[in-house]
Protein backbone atom coordinates (compact mmCIF):
# COMPACT_ATOMS: atom_id res chain seq x y z
CA UNK A 1 0.00 0.00 0.00
CA UNK A 2 1.57 3.27 -1.08
CA UNK A 3 -1.37 5.56 -0.41
CA UNK A 4 -4.55 5.46 1.61
CA UNK A 5 -7.21 6.85 -0.72
CA UNK A 6 -10.09 4.51 -0.01
CA UNK A 7 -10.97 1.84 2.53
CA UNK A 8 -11.06 -0.48 -0.48
CA UNK A 9 -7.25 -0.08 -0.75
CA UNK A 10 -6.91 -1.95 2.54
CA UNK A 11 -9.23 -4.92 2.27
CA UNK A 12 -10.10 -7.00 5.34
CA UNK A 13 -6.46 -7.87 6.11
CA UNK A 14 -5.33 -4.27 5.78
CA UNK A 15 -8.09 -3.10 8.10
CA UNK A 16 -7.10 -5.77 10.63
CA UNK A 17 -3.46 -4.65 10.39
CA UNK A 18 -4.30 -0.97 10.92
CA UNK A 19 -6.42 -1.85 13.97
CA UNK A 20 -3.65 -4.06 15.37
CA UNK A 21 -0.94 -1.43 14.95
CA UNK A 22 -3.28 1.29 16.25
CA UNK A 23 -3.66 -0.70 19.46
CA UNK A 24 0.12 -0.47 19.96
CA UNK A 25 -0.05 3.30 19.45
CA UNK A 26 -3.01 3.58 21.86
CA UNK A 27 -0.62 2.22 24.49
CA UNK A 28 1.90 4.93 23.53
CA UNK A 29 -0.82 7.51 24.07
CA UNK A 30 -1.49 6.29 27.60
CA UNK A 31 2.13 6.96 28.61
CA UNK A 32 3.29 9.95 30.61
CA UNK A 33 5.35 10.98 27.57
CA UNK A 34 3.14 9.98 24.63
CA UNK A 35 5.78 10.33 21.96
CA UNK A 36 8.01 7.86 20.09
CA UNK A 37 10.95 8.62 17.75
CA UNK A 38 9.61 6.39 14.97
CA UNK A 39 9.30 8.92 12.12
CA UNK A 40 12.17 11.23 13.05
CA UNK A 41 13.31 13.24 10.06
CA UNK A 42 10.17 12.57 8.02
CA UNK A 43 7.97 15.47 6.98
CA UNK A 44 4.19 15.26 6.91
CA UNK A 45 2.18 18.06 5.29
CA UNK A 46 -1.53 18.65 5.71
CA UNK A 47 -3.17 20.17 2.64
CA UNK A 48 -6.70 21.14 3.56
CA UNK A 49 -8.79 22.74 0.85
CA UNK A 50 -11.81 22.53 3.10
CA UNK A 51 -12.34 23.51 6.73
CA UNK A 52 -11.81 20.99 9.48
CA UNK A 53 -11.16 20.99 13.20
CA UNK A 54 -10.72 17.47 14.42
CA UNK A 55 -9.30 15.73 11.36
CA UNK A 56 -6.54 18.23 10.86
CA UNK A 57 -5.64 18.47 14.53
CA UNK A 58 -5.81 14.70 14.81
CA UNK A 59 -3.45 14.06 11.90
CA UNK A 60 -1.04 16.73 13.11
CA UNK A 61 -1.08 15.34 16.65
CA UNK A 62 -0.49 11.85 15.27
CA UNK A 63 2.46 12.97 13.16
CA UNK A 64 4.00 14.90 16.06
CA UNK A 65 3.66 11.95 18.43
CA UNK A 66 5.63 9.95 15.86
CA UNK A 67 8.31 12.70 15.92
CA UNK A 68 7.69 13.65 12.28
CA UNK A 69 7.90 17.30 11.31
CA UNK A 70 4.55 18.76 10.39
CA UNK A 71 3.80 21.44 7.84
CA UNK A 72 0.33 22.70 7.52
CA UNK A 73 -0.87 24.43 4.39
CA UNK A 74 -3.86 26.55 5.01
CA UNK A 75 -5.47 27.29 1.68
CA UNK A 76 -6.87 30.63 2.80
CA UNK A 77 -3.33 32.03 3.18
CA UNK A 78 -1.62 30.11 0.34
CA UNK A 79 -0.88 30.79 -3.32
CA UNK A 80 -4.03 28.83 -4.17
CA UNK A 81 -5.75 32.15 -3.54
CA UNK A 82 -3.59 33.68 -6.30
CA UNK A 83 -4.83 31.07 -8.74
CA UNK A 84 -2.24 28.32 -8.39
CA UNK A 85 -3.59 25.00 -9.59
CA UNK A 86 -3.83 21.90 -7.41
CA UNK A 87 -1.13 20.25 -9.49
CA UNK A 88 1.33 23.12 -9.10
CA UNK A 89 0.61 23.29 -5.39
CA UNK A 90 1.27 19.57 -5.00
CA UNK A 91 4.46 19.71 -7.06
CA UNK A 92 5.71 22.64 -5.02
CA UNK A 93 5.01 20.82 -1.80
CA UNK A 94 6.71 17.66 -3.02
CA UNK A 95 9.73 19.62 -4.24
CA UNK A 96 10.24 20.63 -0.62
CA UNK A 97 10.98 16.97 0.18
CA UNK A 98 7.76 16.09 1.94
CA UNK A 99 7.17 12.42 2.74
CA UNK A 100 3.41 12.35 3.21
CA UNK A 101 0.56 14.56 2.07
CA UNK A 102 -2.67 14.54 4.03
CA UNK A 103 -5.25 15.89 1.60
CA UNK A 104 -8.76 17.11 2.19
CA UNK A 105 -10.58 18.52 -0.81
CA UNK A 106 -14.19 19.43 -1.67
CA UNK A 107 -13.96 17.48 -4.96
CA UNK A 108 -14.37 13.71 -4.91
CA UNK A 109 -11.24 12.02 -6.28
CA UNK A 110 -8.84 14.92 -5.68
CA UNK A 111 -6.52 12.87 -3.43
CA UNK A 112 -6.40 10.13 -6.06
CA UNK A 113 -5.36 12.69 -8.65
CA UNK A 114 -2.72 14.02 -6.25
CA UNK A 115 -1.43 10.47 -5.78
CA UNK A 116 -0.85 10.22 -9.56
CA UNK A 117 1.18 13.42 -9.56
CA UNK A 118 3.55 12.67 -6.70
CA UNK A 119 6.76 10.70 -7.19
CA UNK A 120 7.71 9.44 -3.78
CA UNK A 121 5.38 11.07 -1.27
CA UNK A 122 2.56 9.03 0.26
CA UNK A 123 -0.94 10.44 0.02
CA UNK A 124 -3.63 10.04 2.66
CA UNK A 125 -7.22 10.96 1.89
CA UNK A 126 -8.55 13.04 4.77
CA UNK A 127 -11.95 13.46 3.14
CA UNK A 128 -12.78 14.18 -0.50
CA UNK A 129 -16.16 15.57 -1.44
CA UNK A 130 -18.90 12.95 -1.14
CA UNK A 131 -16.46 10.15 -1.80
CA UNK A 132 -14.52 8.80 1.18
CA UNK A 133 -12.97 9.53 4.55
CA UNK A 134 -11.09 6.30 5.24
CA UNK A 135 -9.39 7.15 8.54
CA UNK A 136 -12.76 8.09 10.04
CA UNK A 137 -14.20 4.66 9.21
CA UNK A 138 -11.09 2.98 10.62
CA UNK A 139 -11.31 4.85 13.89
CA UNK A 140 -15.02 4.02 14.12
CA UNK A 141 -14.17 0.31 13.81
CA UNK A 142 -11.37 0.74 16.33
CA UNK A 143 -13.70 2.43 18.83
CA UNK A 144 -16.43 -0.18 18.43
CA UNK A 145 -13.92 -2.98 18.97
CA UNK A 146 -12.47 -1.21 22.00
CA UNK A 147 -15.89 -0.98 23.66
CA UNK A 148 -16.72 -4.61 22.83
CA UNK A 149 -13.39 -5.71 24.30
CA UNK A 150 -14.01 -3.73 27.49
CA UNK A 151 -17.35 -5.43 27.93
CA UNK A 152 -15.77 -8.84 27.49
CA UNK A 153 -12.87 -7.84 29.72
CA UNK A 154 -10.27 -8.76 27.12
CA UNK A 155 -7.51 -7.10 25.12
CA UNK A 156 -8.98 -5.43 21.97
CA UNK A 157 -6.13 -6.75 19.83
CA UNK A 158 -7.06 -10.32 20.76
CA UNK A 159 -10.47 -9.88 19.10
CA UNK A 160 -8.94 -9.28 15.66
CA UNK A 161 -11.84 -8.47 13.38
CA UNK A 162 -13.93 -11.47 14.48
CA UNK A 163 -15.95 -9.24 16.78
CA UNK A 164 -17.46 -7.51 13.72
CA UNK A 165 -18.81 -10.66 12.10
CA UNK A 166 -22.59 -10.52 12.24
CA UNK A 167 -22.62 -7.16 14.04
CA UNK A 168 -25.62 -5.06 12.94
CA UNK A 169 -24.49 -1.57 11.97
CA UNK A 170 -27.13 1.03 11.17
CA UNK A 171 -25.99 4.20 9.41
CA UNK A 172 -28.51 7.00 9.75
CA UNK A 173 -28.78 10.36 8.04
CA UNK A 174 -27.37 12.13 5.04
CA UNK A 175 -25.99 9.07 3.24
CA UNK A 176 -26.11 10.88 -0.10
CA UNK A 177 -23.58 13.56 0.76
CA UNK A 178 -21.57 11.71 3.38
CA UNK A 179 -18.05 10.48 2.64
CA UNK A 180 -18.02 8.99 6.12
CA UNK A 181 -20.98 6.79 5.16
CA UNK A 182 -19.20 5.47 2.06
CA UNK A 183 -16.04 4.62 3.96
CA UNK A 184 -17.99 3.11 6.87
CA UNK A 185 -20.04 0.91 4.55
CA UNK A 186 -16.85 -0.41 2.92
CA UNK A 187 -15.05 -0.92 6.22
CA UNK A 188 -17.84 -2.53 8.21
CA UNK A 189 -18.86 -4.76 5.30
CA UNK A 190 -15.23 -5.83 4.69
CA UNK A 191 -14.87 -7.11 8.25
CA UNK A 192 -18.17 -8.98 8.13
CA UNK A 193 -20.76 -6.69 9.70
CA UNK A 194 -24.34 -6.41 8.38
CA UNK A 195 -24.78 -2.82 7.27
CA UNK A 196 -28.18 -1.12 7.03
CA UNK A 197 -28.73 2.46 5.96
CA UNK A 198 -31.68 4.59 7.03
CA UNK A 199 -32.43 8.01 5.54
CA UNK A 200 -35.22 9.91 3.88
CA UNK A 201 -35.36 8.93 0.20
CA UNK A 202 -33.99 12.28 -0.88
CA UNK A 203 -30.86 11.76 1.20
CA UNK A 204 -30.06 8.30 -0.17
CA UNK A 205 -27.66 8.14 -3.11
CA UNK A 206 -29.34 8.05 -6.54
CA UNK A 207 -28.37 4.38 -6.79
CA UNK A 208 -27.30 1.85 -4.20
CA UNK A 209 -26.29 -0.71 -6.83
CA UNK A 210 -23.25 -2.61 -5.64
CA UNK A 211 -23.44 -1.27 -2.10
CA UNK A 212 -23.30 -4.15 0.39
CA UNK A 213 -26.18 -2.66 2.39
CA UNK A 214 -29.87 -3.06 3.03
CA UNK A 215 -32.14 -0.02 3.20
CA UNK A 216 -34.38 0.38 6.24
CA UNK A 217 -37.77 1.84 5.35
CA UNK A 218 -37.95 3.82 8.56
CA UNK A 219 -35.68 4.49 11.46
CA UNK A 220 -37.96 3.33 14.26
CA UNK A 221 -38.23 -0.19 12.83
CA UNK A 222 -34.48 -0.52 12.29
CA UNK A 223 -33.27 0.81 15.65
CA UNK A 224 -34.22 -2.28 17.63
CA UNK A 225 -31.84 -4.54 15.67
CA UNK A 226 -28.80 -2.31 15.67
CA UNK A 227 -25.68 -3.07 17.70
CA UNK A 228 -24.02 0.09 16.41
CA UNK A 229 -25.83 3.23 15.25
CA UNK A 230 -23.71 5.60 13.20
CA UNK A 231 -25.32 9.02 13.10
CA UNK A 232 -24.31 11.41 10.33
CA UNK A 233 -24.55 15.15 10.17
CA UNK A 234 -26.84 16.87 7.69
CA UNK A 235 -24.24 18.37 5.32
CA UNK A 236 -25.60 21.91 5.06
CA UNK A 237 -22.49 23.07 3.15
CA UNK A 238 -23.29 20.54 0.43
CA UNK A 239 -26.86 21.76 0.14
CA UNK A 240 -28.50 19.02 2.19
CA UNK A 241 -30.92 21.54 3.61
CA UNK A 242 -32.80 21.64 0.34
CA UNK A 243 -33.20 17.83 0.31
CA UNK A 244 -35.49 17.85 3.34
CA UNK A 245 -38.66 19.89 3.75
CA UNK A 246 -37.43 21.41 7.00
CA UNK A 247 -34.94 20.67 9.73
CA UNK A 248 -37.82 20.14 12.14
CA UNK A 249 -39.35 17.51 9.89
CA UNK A 250 -35.98 15.80 9.47
CA UNK A 251 -35.54 15.73 13.23
CA UNK A 252 -39.02 14.32 13.73
CA UNK A 253 -38.40 11.43 11.35
CA UNK A 254 -34.69 10.66 11.52
CA UNK A 255 -33.00 12.11 14.58
CA UNK A 256 -31.97 10.13 17.65
CA UNK A 257 -34.37 11.55 20.21
CA UNK A 258 -34.98 10.45 23.78
CA UNK A 259 -38.06 8.47 22.60
CA UNK A 260 -35.96 6.57 20.08
CA UNK A 261 -33.25 5.82 22.62
CA UNK A 262 -35.86 3.66 24.38
CA UNK A 263 -36.10 1.47 21.26
CA UNK A 264 -32.37 0.73 21.20
CA UNK A 265 -31.13 -2.72 22.18
CA UNK A 266 -29.46 -2.80 25.57
CA UNK A 267 -25.76 -2.34 24.95
CA UNK A 268 -26.16 -0.61 21.59
CA UNK A 269 -23.50 1.99 20.77
CA UNK A 270 -23.93 5.31 18.99
CA UNK A 271 -21.04 6.75 16.99
CA UNK A 272 -20.88 10.19 15.43
CA UNK A 273 -18.00 11.45 13.29
CA UNK A 274 -18.53 15.05 14.41
CA UNK A 275 -19.13 17.87 14.21
CA UNK A 276 -22.38 17.07 16.00
CA UNK A 277 -25.33 19.38 15.44
CA UNK A 278 -27.34 19.04 18.61
CA UNK A 279 -31.07 19.31 18.07
CA UNK A 280 -30.86 18.19 14.42
CA UNK A 281 -29.55 14.63 14.06
CA UNK A 282 -29.28 14.00 17.78
CA UNK A 283 -31.16 15.49 20.74
CA UNK A 284 -28.87 17.46 23.01
CA UNK A 285 -29.60 15.39 26.14
CA UNK A 286 -29.07 12.15 24.19
CA UNK A 287 -25.68 13.32 22.93
CA UNK A 288 -24.33 13.29 26.47
CA UNK A 289 -25.44 9.74 27.32
CA UNK A 290 -22.62 7.26 27.97
CA UNK A 291 -23.34 4.98 25.01
CA UNK A 292 -22.65 7.88 22.63
CA UNK A 293 -18.92 7.43 22.05
CA UNK A 294 -18.15 10.51 19.95
CA UNK A 295 -15.48 11.85 22.32
CA UNK A 296 -13.80 8.48 22.49
CA UNK A 297 -13.76 8.41 18.68
CA UNK A 298 -11.83 11.68 18.67
CA UNK A 299 -9.31 10.30 21.17
CA UNK A 300 -8.87 7.08 19.19
CA UNK A 301 -8.46 9.02 15.96
CA UNK A 302 -4.91 9.94 16.93
CA UNK A 303 -3.79 6.33 17.49
CA UNK A 304 -5.46 5.17 14.26
CA UNK A 305 -3.82 7.96 12.26
CA UNK A 306 -0.46 7.19 13.86
CA UNK A 307 -0.92 3.63 12.64
CA UNK A 308 -1.75 4.77 9.11
CA UNK A 309 1.25 7.11 8.95
CA UNK A 310 3.52 4.43 10.41
CA UNK A 311 2.33 1.78 7.96
CA UNK A 312 2.79 4.15 5.00
CA UNK A 313 6.09 5.72 6.04
CA UNK A 314 7.78 3.63 8.67
CA UNK A 315 7.08 -0.04 8.59
CA UNK A 316 9.01 -0.65 5.40
CA UNK A 317 6.32 -3.09 4.31
CA UNK A 318 4.68 -0.80 1.76
CA UNK A 319 4.13 -2.70 -1.45
CA UNK A 320 4.98 -6.06 0.09
CA UNK A 321 1.41 -7.24 -0.24
CA UNK A 322 1.82 -7.32 -4.01
CA UNK A 323 5.27 -8.85 -4.36
CA UNK A 324 6.79 -11.71 -2.39
CA UNK A 325 9.22 -10.68 0.30
CA UNK A 326 12.87 -10.80 -0.72
CA UNK A 327 14.69 -13.57 1.10
CA UNK A 328 17.00 -12.45 3.86
CA UNK A 329 20.47 -12.38 2.23
CA UNK A 330 22.05 -13.62 5.47
CA UNK A 331 20.12 -16.88 5.27
CA UNK A 332 21.71 -19.49 3.00
CA UNK A 333 18.99 -20.82 0.75
CA UNK A 334 21.04 -23.68 -0.74
CA UNK A 335 20.61 -25.63 2.45
CA UNK A 336 17.62 -27.91 2.25
CA UNK A 337 16.14 -28.83 5.59
CA UNK A 338 16.38 -32.56 4.86
CA UNK A 339 20.19 -32.47 4.79
CA UNK A 340 20.46 -30.90 8.18
CA UNK A 341 21.86 -33.20 10.82
CA UNK A 342 19.57 -33.07 13.79
CA UNK A 343 21.60 -33.12 16.99
CA UNK B 1 14.15 -31.30 17.92
CA UNK B 2 11.28 -29.90 15.92
CA UNK B 3 11.16 -27.27 13.28
CA UNK B 4 9.51 -24.19 14.61
CA UNK B 5 7.48 -21.46 12.97
CA UNK B 6 9.05 -18.03 13.61
CA UNK B 7 6.31 -15.75 12.41
CA UNK B 8 7.75 -12.65 14.06
CA UNK B 9 11.38 -13.07 13.13
CA UNK B 10 12.43 -10.27 10.89
CA UNK B 11 12.16 -9.62 8.05
CA UNK B 12 8.97 -11.61 7.57
CA UNK B 13 9.29 -14.81 9.48
CA UNK B 14 10.18 -18.28 8.33
CA UNK B 15 10.69 -21.76 9.63
CA UNK B 16 13.51 -22.38 12.06
CA UNK B 17 15.39 -25.57 11.20
CA UNK B 18 17.57 -26.71 14.13
CA UNK B 19 21.04 -28.19 13.57
CA UNK B 20 22.23 -28.86 17.08
CA UNK B 21 20.77 -28.59 20.54
CA UNK B 22 23.05 -26.55 22.78
CA UNK B 23 21.07 -26.46 26.01
CA UNK B 24 18.24 -28.77 27.04
CA UNK B 25 15.02 -27.51 28.57
CA UNK B 26 16.37 -28.44 32.01
CA UNK B 27 19.61 -26.53 31.29
CA UNK B 28 17.60 -23.44 30.43
CA UNK B 29 15.69 -23.72 33.69
CA UNK B 30 18.95 -24.14 35.68
CA UNK B 31 20.54 -21.14 33.94
CA UNK B 32 17.45 -19.08 34.70
CA UNK B 33 17.56 -20.07 38.36
CA UNK B 34 21.24 -19.13 38.55
CA UNK B 35 20.64 -15.79 36.84
CA UNK B 36 17.80 -15.07 39.27
CA UNK B 37 20.13 -15.65 42.21
CA UNK B 38 22.68 -13.35 40.59
CA UNK B 39 20.05 -10.64 40.21
CA UNK B 40 19.16 -10.84 43.89
CA UNK B 41 22.81 -11.02 44.93
CA UNK B 42 23.95 -8.09 42.86
CA UNK B 43 21.08 -5.85 43.97
CA UNK B 44 21.17 -6.90 47.62
CA UNK B 45 17.63 -8.22 47.46
CA UNK B 46 14.76 -7.24 45.25
CA UNK B 47 13.73 -3.82 46.54
CA UNK B 48 13.01 -1.51 43.60
CA UNK B 49 13.72 -4.28 41.07
CA UNK B 50 11.42 -4.41 38.01
CA UNK B 51 11.74 -7.15 35.40
CA UNK B 52 10.99 -6.19 31.80
CA UNK B 53 10.81 -8.85 29.08
CA UNK B 54 11.50 -7.82 25.51
CA UNK B 55 8.80 -8.85 23.02
CA UNK B 56 8.55 -11.53 22.02
CA UNK B 57 11.43 -13.83 23.01
CA UNK B 58 12.13 -12.31 26.43
CA UNK B 59 8.61 -12.29 27.80
CA UNK B 60 8.34 -15.93 28.86
CA UNK B 61 11.87 -15.83 30.30
CA UNK B 62 10.98 -12.69 32.29
CA UNK B 63 7.97 -14.41 33.84
CA UNK B 64 10.01 -17.52 34.66
CA UNK B 65 12.66 -15.33 36.27
CA UNK B 66 10.01 -13.62 38.41
CA UNK B 67 8.72 -17.03 39.54
CA UNK B 68 12.27 -18.17 40.38
CA UNK B 69 12.89 -14.96 42.34
CA UNK B 70 9.69 -15.38 44.30
CA UNK B 71 10.70 -18.92 45.22
CA UNK B 72 14.16 -17.96 46.43
CA UNK B 73 13.51 -14.51 47.90
CA UNK B 74 9.83 -14.82 48.89
CA UNK B 75 9.16 -11.45 47.29
CA UNK B 76 7.10 -10.54 44.25
CA UNK B 77 8.66 -8.27 41.65
CA UNK B 78 6.68 -6.32 39.02
CA UNK B 79 7.01 -7.79 35.52
CA UNK B 80 6.52 -5.72 32.38
CA UNK B 81 6.78 -6.28 28.66
CA UNK B 82 8.33 -3.99 26.06
CA UNK B 83 8.01 -3.89 22.28
CA UNK B 84 10.75 -1.78 20.74
CA UNK B 85 9.47 -1.56 17.16
CA UNK B 86 8.86 2.21 17.35
CA UNK B 87 12.43 2.81 18.57
CA UNK B 88 14.37 0.69 16.09
CA UNK B 89 17.08 2.25 13.91
CA UNK B 90 16.12 0.25 10.81
CA UNK B 91 12.63 1.74 10.43
CA UNK B 92 12.04 2.33 6.74
CA UNK B 93 14.97 0.06 5.81
CA UNK B 94 13.17 -3.19 6.36
CA UNK B 95 9.83 -4.38 7.65
CA UNK B 96 9.37 -3.28 11.23
CA UNK B 97 6.06 -3.89 12.88
CA UNK B 98 5.00 -3.95 16.51
CA UNK B 99 4.64 -7.58 17.52
CA UNK B 100 2.90 -7.50 20.83
CA UNK B 101 1.90 -5.28 23.68
CA UNK B 102 4.07 -2.96 25.72
CA UNK B 103 2.98 -3.00 29.34
CA UNK B 104 5.15 -1.30 31.95
CA UNK B 105 3.13 -1.60 35.17
CA UNK B 106 5.07 0.92 37.31
CA UNK B 107 6.83 4.26 36.96
CA UNK B 108 10.46 3.32 36.43
CA UNK B 109 11.90 6.42 38.09
CA UNK B 110 14.31 5.30 40.79
CA UNK B 111 13.81 1.58 40.05
CA UNK B 112 16.36 -1.01 38.95
CA UNK B 113 15.21 -2.45 35.65
CA UNK B 114 16.35 -5.92 34.64
CA UNK B 115 15.82 -6.20 30.88
CA UNK B 116 15.36 -9.81 29.81
CA UNK B 117 15.79 -11.14 26.29
CA UNK B 118 16.39 -14.55 24.78
CA UNK B 119 19.38 -13.84 22.50
CA UNK B 120 21.89 -10.96 22.51
CA UNK B 121 23.26 -10.48 18.99
CA UNK B 122 24.04 -7.09 17.41
CA UNK B 123 22.82 -5.12 20.43
CA UNK B 124 20.48 -3.00 18.35
CA UNK B 125 17.33 -4.27 20.01
CA UNK B 126 18.82 -3.48 23.41
CA UNK B 127 19.79 0.01 22.23
CA UNK B 128 16.18 0.56 21.14
CA UNK B 129 14.94 -0.85 24.44
CA UNK B 130 17.12 1.57 26.44
CA UNK B 131 15.59 4.49 24.57
CA UNK B 132 12.09 3.11 25.05
CA UNK B 133 12.63 2.60 28.79
CA UNK B 134 13.65 6.22 29.25
CA UNK B 135 10.13 7.23 28.20
CA UNK B 136 8.76 5.44 31.26
CA UNK B 137 10.86 7.29 33.82
CA UNK B 138 14.50 7.63 34.85
CA UNK B 139 15.54 4.24 36.11
CA UNK B 140 18.27 4.20 38.79
CA UNK B 141 19.97 1.42 36.83
CA UNK B 142 19.24 -0.83 33.89
CA UNK B 143 20.73 -4.33 33.84
CA UNK B 144 20.61 -6.82 31.00
CA UNK B 145 19.89 -10.54 31.33
CA UNK B 146 20.04 -12.81 28.26
CA UNK B 147 19.75 -16.56 27.90
CA UNK B 148 22.29 -16.63 25.07
CA UNK B 149 25.07 -14.18 24.17
CA UNK B 150 26.04 -15.12 20.64
CA UNK B 151 28.52 -12.33 19.94
CA UNK B 152 28.70 -10.17 16.78
CA UNK B 153 27.94 -6.95 18.63
CA UNK B 154 27.59 -3.79 16.54
CA UNK B 155 27.18 -1.45 19.51
CA UNK B 156 29.00 -1.04 22.84
CA UNK B 157 26.54 -3.12 24.84
CA UNK B 158 27.27 -6.00 27.22
CA UNK B 159 25.02 -8.22 29.31
CA UNK B 160 25.06 -8.35 33.11
CA UNK B 161 23.63 -11.86 33.41
CA UNK B 162 24.22 -14.55 30.79
CA UNK B 163 22.70 -18.03 30.52
CA UNK B 164 25.30 -19.23 28.05
CA UNK B 165 28.01 -17.65 25.91
CA UNK B 166 27.61 -19.26 22.53
CA UNK B 167 30.08 -18.61 19.69
CA UNK B 168 28.13 -18.59 16.42
CA UNK B 169 28.58 -17.78 12.80
CA UNK B 170 26.80 -14.61 11.80
CA UNK B 171 24.46 -16.34 9.36
CA UNK B 172 23.35 -18.95 11.88
CA UNK B 173 20.24 -18.50 13.92
CA UNK B 174 19.77 -19.22 17.61
CA UNK B 175 16.38 -20.31 18.88
CA UNK B 176 15.46 -20.21 22.57
CA UNK B 177 12.36 -21.89 23.90
CA UNK B 178 11.34 -23.76 27.02
CA UNK B 179 12.49 -26.93 25.25
CA UNK B 180 16.06 -25.65 25.11
CA UNK B 181 18.49 -23.65 23.00
CA UNK B 182 19.27 -24.73 19.44
CA UNK B 183 21.48 -23.44 16.64
CA UNK B 184 20.06 -23.70 13.15
CA UNK B 185 18.99 -21.77 10.10
CA UNK B 186 15.88 -19.81 9.27
CA UNK B 187 14.34 -21.09 6.07
CA UNK B 188 12.15 -18.66 4.14
CA UNK B 189 8.60 -19.83 3.74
Amino acid sequence: MNHLLSVADLGPDGIAEVLRVAEAFAEVERRAIPKVPTLRGRVVATLFFEESTRTRLSFETAAKRLSADVLSLSVATSSVKKGESLRDTVETVEALGIDALIVRHPSSGAPEQVARWVDRARVVNAGDGWHEHPTQALLDCFTVRQVLAERQGCDPASLGTDCFVGLNVLIVGDIRHSRVARSEVLAYAAVGANVTVAAPGSLLPPSLDGWPVTVAPDLDAALGDADVVSLLRLQAERGSGSFVPSLREYTAGWALTADRVARLKPGALVTHPGPMVRGVEIASDVADLPFVVATRQVTNGVAVRMAVLFLLLGSGTAGLAEEPAPADPTVPTNHPASEVAHG
Amino acid sequence: MAERERSHTRPLGGVFVPHSLVLSGADVQRALTRMSHEVAERNGGLDDVVIVGLQTGGVTLAHHMAVALELSESQQVPVGTLDVAFYRDDIGLRPVLPEAATDIPVDLTGRVVVLVDDVLFTGRTVRAALNALSDFGRARAVQLAVMVDRGHRELPIRPDYVGKNLPTRREEMVDVSEDGVAIGTLMPR
